[in-house]
């Protein structure tokens, strides 16, 4: 059963964003709010939160992009978050690669991380 | 006997039957269950493997897709700005469809194209092919994280489909069956001990009709030697008292 097309949300830095929004998945919906947040060096931890739990709240969102270093600044809210839809996939930034042992989905497997993980 | 206790019914051949039968159905439905959540732990275990092996082609993914980027940034200048100010609509955007797995439906992701590409002009003065370059970078980047996305999700909601399943099993195994098993106990032992009842009712009949017996043999064979050789049969009508009643 196919529902309504979802969007496509990214929470990252400035480059992270650009590429995304190259790689066609930015939009702005009807009151003009984007799907995305460009995090600069003085953007604060709230607004960030409060962007994160905006896009949760919105149905038209399937997907949050949000890289890694950010997720670690809102990592409370983030495993606050338990239900399916939206997924939240962190992703890794230029300056910071791919940390699996941060990763809040892999964390909550624990149990059967261990031998299969770093290979 | 806090905790688990019995059924109340009232004990009876029938209430056993009863209950067998619905200690029958506990284990069969116990079983099935745990047949669901040994299928569901495989699949778990399953996308758990696929999870890991696409983060880390995606970490790679993703560099590569930086790397693009930082080349078109040489080349064609500095045009952040231009692509986020350009945002109007979306070409890229995902549907949910539904997957069943042992009676469990799991939301997969499906990403599909829809309009032109907004970024055509981006580029035009200089460093196009690294744009068109990274586009495509991008888009690869997007796909793989769209199926990593349903991935993900279907980990989720197993995980707590599993939960359920296993919380379900435990409760049958540890307190519906021993409650059942309680109650059949118990009516086979009120059973046994209404049996012993009749038993030793039974018993102290045939003790008191023999004892009356030997009482009227004796007062017979005394009779007859008294008056000589005449044969009384029982008079039913005379006798006021019934022996059967063993307490008046």
């Amino acid at each position: 059963m196919a529902g309504r097309g979802k969007l496509i949300a990214v929470i990252g830095d400035e480059d992270t964003c650009t590429g995304f929004l190259l790689g066609g998945i930015g939009e702005l919906n009807k009151n003009r709010k984007p799907n995305f947040l460009v995090i600069e060096k003085d953007t604060s931890v709230t607004e960030i939160e409060e962007t994160f739990k905006g896009f949760l709240a919105r149905d038209d969102i399937g997907i949050i992009l949000i890289n890694q270093f950010i997720a670690e600044m809102i990592r409370h809210a983030i495993d606050a978050h338990t239900q399916s839809i939206p997924a939240v996939l962190e992703i890794p930034s230029k300056e910071h690669p791919y940390d699996a042992s941060k990763d809040s989905i892999l964390r909550r497997a624990k149990g059967m991380f261990s031998a299969e993980d770093f290979r | 006997m806090s905790g688990k206790d019995r059924i109340d019914v009232f004990p009876s051949r029938m209430a056993q039957t009863i209950m067998k039968a619905r200690l029958k159905g506990a284990q069969t439905g116990r079983n099935l269950l745990k047949k669901k959540a040994d299928a569901l732990t495989m699949r778990f275990r399953q996308i758990l493997r696929k999870i890991i092996e696409t983060k880390t082609l995606m970490g790679e993914v993703m560099r590569e897709a930086a790397f693009s980027l930082a080349e078109a940034k040489f080349a064609a200048g500095d045009f952040s700005t231009t692509v986020i100010q350009n945002v109007n609509k979306a070409q890229v955007k995902v549907r949910a469809k539904k997957d069943n797995v042992a009676g469990v439906t799991l939301p997969v992701f499906e990403h599909y194209h829809e309009g032109g590409d907004s970024y055509e002009l981006t580029g035009l003065a200089r460093g196009g092919e690294q744009l068109t370059k990274l586009k495509r970078n991008y888009a690869k980047a997007v796909e793989l994280l769209v199926e990593l996305a349903s991935l993900q999700t279907s980990f989720v909601t197993l995980d707590e489909a599993i939960k359920i399943t296993n919380r379900r099993v435990n409760a049958i195994e540890h307190v519906i069956i021993p409650r059942i098993e309680r109650t059949l106990s118990y009516i086979i032992t009120e059973l046994d001990e209404r049996e012993r009842e009749e038993f030793y009712r039974l018993k102290k009949i045939q003790e008191k009709k023999k004892q009356i017996k030997e009482r009227n043999e004796i007062e017979r064979v005394a009779r007859c030697a008294k008056l000589g050789v005449v044969e009384e049969p029982a008079n039913m009508l005379m006798d006021e008292r019934d022996e059967d009643l063993l307490f008046e």
